[in-house]
């Protein structure tokens, strides 16, 4: 029952947020505060992860690769697939939980705790979609960032792979080539932004329902990345069926 | 004015408001005061229109909350300035962007308009030259004084302060309350304040309700609650070693 709650709850806080809206010259500067903190704050620790979880995939692939019949590229097509269809995404995804989702937590479960929130609401402010609102929209540019960690893991993968001494270039960029599907980066992208969605609103839910003190907002946070991090994987199980299966 | 009519509240099973009828009058500091847990917070949090009352009106200006449309209860909230007990300033902005945020919200102002009547209220509230500092750089007193700036830099017509002495020194106490009469009687602004603080109900009790376990016990004047002999409200008063000692000193005619 608990759970059906919480559910009906959020869908309840979506329609709020959608609901009256903020004075559009205030609701811009806060969209490019969030799409600062958001997507430019978590730019460094993505590059950083993608390039060296790309480079480990290429390493790892390479060294399991013993099998003279199989061509060197596919060290390449490998990193290839799993940086783009799952890494990227997913991975990414759910470290962005732990770092932008604790984040979204506990800054609004401040200002529930702080009375900043019936502040606004005495204000006669929606407080759903003063606060919700601009960080759903800054997450719309969640894609860059995934496009930034795809990129990253496969030169990271190049990197590995060529100075490591397991491909050479040229067989490195023919394994990349080698039958690339469109699709599959529509699917991840796909995937991203449902994934930006999920990010933005299921850690927006825990801060702003969440009742007590300091201590509970460390909680809420901790709560929050363990289900945000439950409706990522579930959703990308869904999605997966959908689109590729 | 607000004029409460038979003000019923309830969560769950337990009824907290049993039937309050009150008026606030303008231009006058209106306090309620009681012990925890007597409701005084749900009373504040209902004609916030935060709490949703089970039965009963309350009026602004004669006009019922209830037959507001959503735009008029808007507007209303706009008239309303608020001090929470812990100040609840946004902490992600200045002192200068917190006393400017109703207006930014409300008014189409100009920007150099509204932050002249910043600086107004800022000096109103004896904080001149502190509109760059964060809150968390600035002492509690200085805070509620910023939330008092932020409370009535859109004019009001109510004021509603909550506990707005809590975890302030006795004399930084007496600057507040002062402060919130002054600004009562210079904007004719109707009050409404919940404390439990004695000291400030002998500062600026206009006019007092006491509440006691969801029940109007008493209602009367700052001079009127030193003299009135009703039980209740006599054991809330006299509760503090320095009250007692003064009962005693006006008993003996000292």
């Amino acid at each position: 029952m608990t759970y059906l709650h919480s559910i009906g709850e959020y869908f309840l806080m979506l329609k709020g947020v959608f609901g009256r809206m903020t004075k559009g010259s205030v609701l811009k500067n806060l969209i490019f505060k969030e799409i600062n903190e958001l997507i430019m704050g978590s730019l460094g620790i993505v590059s950083f992860l993608s390039f060296f979880i790309g480079a480990v995939i290429a390493i790892q692939t390479a060294l399991n690769l013993n099998n003279p019949l199989i061509p060197k590229s596919l060290v390449a097509f490998a990193a290839r697939q799993s940086i783009i269809l799952e890494f990227a995404p997913t991975f990414i995804s759910i470290i962005m939980a732990g770092k932008v989702g604790s984040f979204i937590t506990s800054s609004i479960g401040s200002m529930r705790v702080t009375e900043q929130i019936d502040a606004l609401e005495v204000m006669g402010i929606n407080s759903k979609n003063y606060l919700i609102f601009p960080k759903i929209i800054a997450m719309l540019t969640y894609p860059f960032v995934i496009a930034v960690s795809m990129f990253l893991g496969i030169a990271g993968a190049y990197c590995a792979a060529v100075f490591g001494g397991f491909v050479t270039s040229d067989q490195f960029i023919t394994g990349l080539q080698d039958d690339f599907d469109g699709f599959h980066l529509t699917y991840a992208f796909i995937k991203t932004f449902l994934f930006a969605f999920i990010l933005a609103t299921v850690p927006s839910y825990h801060g702003y329902y969440m009742k007590g003190g300091a201590l509970e907002v460390g909680e809420a946070s901790t709560t929050s990345f363990v289900w945000t991090s439950v409706v990522l994987i579930v959703t990308n199980y869904l999605v997966t069926q959908l689109l590729l299966s | 004015m607000i004029q409460v009519k038979n003000l019923h509240k309830g969560f769950n099973e337990q009824e907290v408001l049993k039937g309050i009828n009150y008026t606030f009058e303008r231009g006058k500091t209106n306090l309620i005061i009681g012990q925890s847990g007597s409701g005084k917070s749900v009373f504040l949090k209902c004609m916030l229109g935060l709490f949703k009352a089970d039965k009963g009106t309350i009026e602004y200006d004669g006009k019922p909350y209830s037959s507001f449309s959503d735009e008029e209860q808007r507007e209303l909230r706009t008239e309303m300035g608020m001090l929470f007990q812990g100040g609840a300033l946004f902490d992600s902005m200045t002192v200068e962007e917190n006393v400017m945020f109703p207006l930014t919200m409300f008014t189409k102002q100009r920007k150099s308009e509204m932050l002249k009547r910043v600086h107004e209220v800022l000096e109103r509230v004896n904080l001149e030259g502190t509109g760059n500092k964060m809150p968390s750089e600035i002492s509690g007193g200085m805070q509620k004084r910023v939330a008092i700036a932020r409370a009535i830099v859109n004019k009001p017509k109510y004021l509603f302060c909550d506990e707005p002495n809590s975890g302030l020194d006795p004399q930084t106490a007496t600057v507040i309350d002062n402060l919130i009469m002054e600004l009562t009687h210079e904007n004719d602004i109707t009050t409404v304040l919940i404390t439990h603080d004695m000291n400030s109900v002998l500062e600026i009790g206009e006019r007092i309700a006491f509440l006691k376990e969801g029940v109007l016990a008493w209602k009367g004047t700052k001079d009127e609650i030193f003299k009135t002999e009703d039980e209740a409200v006599t054991e809330f008063v006299y509760s503090s070693n320095l009250f007692q000692k003064v009962r005693k000193a006006q008993q003996q005619g000292m």
